[in-house]
């Protein structure tokens, strides 16, 4: 960028904060991305920074005001299905997705549209667990969209007309995409979906001018690379490793994390013998050249499901330079970003499928924990202790907070064919029946001991992520439907609203002439809440 | 009626004279042909009696079907027992499939396309599970043993089932309505609800989106004027309680607001032993059941 519209785009972001509309909006540039917290009033990416700690330093909504917060707009995309999106906004504009690739831009004040659009998905699409999308990447005048039959588009942001539309792979065997990319410099990272479909699993990333693709990364290394002898025979071909959340970045190193899905079959480890990497793995990538830096597998030769897909929370204490996550297998992972050695790994929640540790501190799997023919409980359950709702790093509190699910499930296991295209579980998993009602809770870990400082009961498992406020508030959803801030340092709720349906999304917040919203979708609905 | 006779009437009532639109027709009708024969193929499975297909199917059943109609199919929590030939949505192939394939309206039974449950189904692999099925189907469906007229009489009289019961729109509310459980749920389960009601809650309201349905908790709430309320929970959340109280008036209160409460995952149905309820008349009160659900 120049310095004159580096010089435009700071002026504009202060118009904005001065509480004066701005006149035109100005274009996403890649410093702006890397800047982001410059302009706490827009949203730019799907976690809000790069760091992935779906943080805001907005504070306008604060513990004490936050009980009078009352609905501002609702935009209805009457879409059915679990509506995952993380919108974006970028100075007055809101730009998100629904079920079934639908997209929109919003007057982000009024919640009136600008423009709507639809992908014309092939009928036969295989998207394993419901037609989500999570969300937009923004750079320019485009916005870029990961799509069920496994295309990435880029849509004008003035229009919604496609710009470019690339396939990456082939939807009819298994491939689809419903992540969020991540855009860094001029290039759109994605990462697929498919672990259900015994696909091998892949992160791309493109020419955001072009659609060019500039580099791929396999998931599972081919015959040659480093890793490959972690597969049995010809198991690798179709070793899954999907890569179906968005990734986070560190400028400072150039380094891009991302984190990958269950090997395939899910669950059945026969066949697959080895350490099956990078399945369920923290890759450390150049994002340049897509070149492997390091990796740290959470759960090797995974038999439970236990997708690593949660996303790497950057933090920096003091001289440390942390990767956290809260992962699905039910441990809290806190890892040294330079290298990628794990420092601590302690359950956050019921752990059954592990009780050692190998030398380096790495949870193993218990023997008796491998699914068996007629079944063998083991916790957590195939949903895991957590799923791929966002958690939040609040820098104040110095606390994360994740969504976790108290849930034990029987693990049981089918010999399978791989049949291109064709579920591949090897497996099924059932309730416990006898076991207590499944339940949830937000639970505030404190990093720097692992321990739980307090948590919120929900009823049953909640589906949502959660966004930490410099408000001192944490906003969180649950499965009845409620939509909540709490204070973020005791955990108390200030203030719920209804939303009739249950949440299966992460919110964010953002500001325009000066007033703070947070946005949350439900069923249907994207709603934004805002003070009288 | 078979559409196909239907146009094949039309044709000849109208006595067809314009040649282009004589053609026209025949186009339609051909289509209309190659679409009845894609119907008629889904009305018979084509792998009858096949045990190899049979195995697949108990795969895919252990796929997309076990969650909740449980391992062997003997119904779960949610699903009911597919090994009784009585179905109360149909047995034919033809209803086996179309229920399948297209899922139950009005149930939560999903279309196999959808990806709610499990990861779908093809044609191929529904004619698949029905073959298992049709395989593990209890061959003659055992007879209740029982008298289903005096499983009547116990049920609104002695044992006093209907106070809380409702078969055909008759008895009372604070207990799941039973006209269709004898024709859903297996023998097992019918005696564990009545010999252990608490060991598994029946179902209450599911909620759209929601995964999981409230379930038939008791409740006992103190308000603010501190009277003692109790009954069964129809629904709550973090924030509010909606509850029948066992004068089976609703009762409706945010929870901030109430003295006390307390919800228990125990049944207010009193446990029929053997001294409340002898085998005998256990036998003919579900046989009972089992002919109301299938009136």
């Amino acid at each position: 960028m120049t310095s004159l519209g580096r010089a435009v785009s700071v002026l504009l972001a202060g118009v904005v904060s001065s509480g004066l509309a701005p006149i035109a909006p100005a274009q996403v540039t890649a410093e702006r991305l890397r800047e982001s917290a410059k302009e706490p009033q827009n949203w730019l990416m799907y976690s809000g920074d790069y760091a992935g700690r779906r943080y805001s330093t907005l504070d306008q909504i604060d513990t004490k005001n936050a009980v009078s917060l009352a609905p501002k707009w609702a935009y209805q995309t009457m879409a059915g299905g679990k509506f995952e999106t993380t919108p974006l906004v970028v100075d007055g504009v809101l730009y998100a997705t629904g079920a079934d690739d639908r997209a929109f831009a919003l007057d982000a004040r009024s919640g009136r549209p600008i423009w709507q659009y639809q992908r014309a998905l092939p009928p036969d699409v295989r998207p394993c667990c419901g037609r989500v999308n999570r969300g937009f990447a923004i750079l320019g005048d485009k916005v870029f969209l990961g799509t069920l039959d496994a295309h990435v588009v880029a849509l004008d942001t003035k229009t919604g007309n496609v710009v470019w539309d690339v396939g990456t792979s082939d939807y009819n065997k298994g491939y689809s995409i419903t992540l969020a990319p991540l855009v860094i410099r001029n290039l759109v990272l994605i990462g697929v979906s498919g672990g259900e479909y015994g696909i091998r699993g892949f992160i791309d990333a493109y020419d955001a001018a072009t659609g060019a693709r500039k580099w791929r990364f396999y998931t599972v290394p081919g015959p040659g690379e480093p890793g490959h002898e972690t597969w049995e025979d010809d198991s690798w071909k179709i070793g899954g490793a999907p890569a179906w959340i968005t990734g986070t970045y560190d400028p400072l190193t150039n380094t891009t994390f991302w984190t990958t899905g269950n090997p395939s079959p899910s669950n059945r480890g026969e066949g697959r013998a080895g350490d099956n990497l990078y399945s369920n793995s923290l890759l450390a990538l150049d994002p340049d050249t897509g070149k492997l830096k390091w990796y740290f597998q959470f759960t090797k030769h995974d038999e439970h499901d236990y997708d690593a897909t949660q996303v790497p929370v950057l933090v920096d204490d003091g001289e440390r330079h942390l990767i956290m996550q809260a992962n699905r297998n039910g441990f809290f992972y806190v890892i040294d970003r330079s290298n990628g050695k794990l420092l601590s790994a302690t359950p956050y929640g019921k752990v059954t499928w592990s009780n050692t540790k190998d030398a380096s501190g790495v949870p193993i799997e218990r023997k008796e924990a491998s699914p068996t023919l007629t079944g063998v409980p083991v916790c957590p359950g195939a949903i895991g202790a957590t799923n791929w709702m966002s958690p939040t790093y609040d820098p104040k509190t110095k606390l994360f907070y994740v969504t976790a699910r108290e849930q034990c499930d029987i693990f049981s296991t089918a010999p399978q064919p791989y049949d291109p295209g064709h579920a591949f579980y090897g497996s099924a998993y059932f309730p416990n029946d006898d076991a207590e009602p499944f339940w949830g809770a937000l639970r505030a870990i404190d990093p720097a001991t692992s321990q739980i400082k307090w948590e919120l009961k929900h009823l049953s498992p909640s589906w949502s992520g959660v966004l930490s406020t410099a408000g001192g508030l944490v906003f969180t959803g649950d499965a009845e439907g409620n939509f909540m801030a709490l204070d973020a340092a005791s955990g108390k709720i200030v203030w719920h609203f209804q939303c009739g349906a249950s949440v299966y999304s992460s919110p964010m917040t953002y500001a325009i002439d000066g007033k703070q919203y947070v946005a949350i979708a439900a069923g249907t609905t994207l709603f934004a809440f805002g003070l009288p | 009626m078979r559409p196909v006779h239907l146009f094949a009437l039309i044709l000849q009532n109208r006595g067809m004279a314009i040649r282009p639109f004589l053609c026209l027709a025949c186009l339609a009708l051909l289509g209309y042909f190659a679409w009845n024969d894609a119907v008629l193929a889904q009305d018979k499975n084509p792998y009858e009696g096949n045990p190899e297909v049979a195995k697949l199917g108990e795969y895919q059943f252990r796929l997309n079907c076990a969650f909740c109609h449980g391992l062997g199919a003997r119904g779960g929590g949610r699903g009911p027992d597919l090994t009784r030939a009585q179905k109360r949505h149909g047995n034919s192939d033809a209803e086996m499939f179309h229920n399948i394939h297209d899922g139950i309206p009005g149930t939560a039974m999903p279309a196999a396309t959808n990806g709610g449950i499990g990861v779908g189904m093809s044609d191929e692999e529904i004619w698949q599970v029905i073959s298992y099925l049709r395989r593990i189907q209890v061959k003659a469906p055992a007879q209740p043993g029982g008298n289903p007229e005096h499983g009547k009489q116990l049920f609104i009289g002695a044992s006093g089932c209907s106070t809380c019961h409702m078969i055909q729109g008759k008895g009372g509310r604070l207990g799941p309505d039973l006209t269709t459980v004898g024709a859903s749920r297996s023998v097992e389960y019918l005696v564990e609800s009545v010999r252990n009601p608490s060991r598994r809650l029946a179902q209450g309201i599911l909620e759209a989106m929601k995964e999981f349905p409230e379930e038939y908790e008791s409740v006992s709430v103190v308000t603010a004027d501190g009277t003692k309320l109790s009954g069964v929970l129809l629904n709550q959340d973090q924030f509010t309680l909606q509850m029948l109280d066992t004068r089976e008036q609703l009762r409706l209160f945010e929870k901030a607001e109430l003295r006390s409460f307390e919800t228990r995952r125990e049944s207010a149905m009193p446990v029929y032993d053997q001294k409340a309820l002898s085998d005998k008349d256990l036998q003919d009160l579900i046989a009972y059941l089992q002919s109301a659900g299938v009136q």
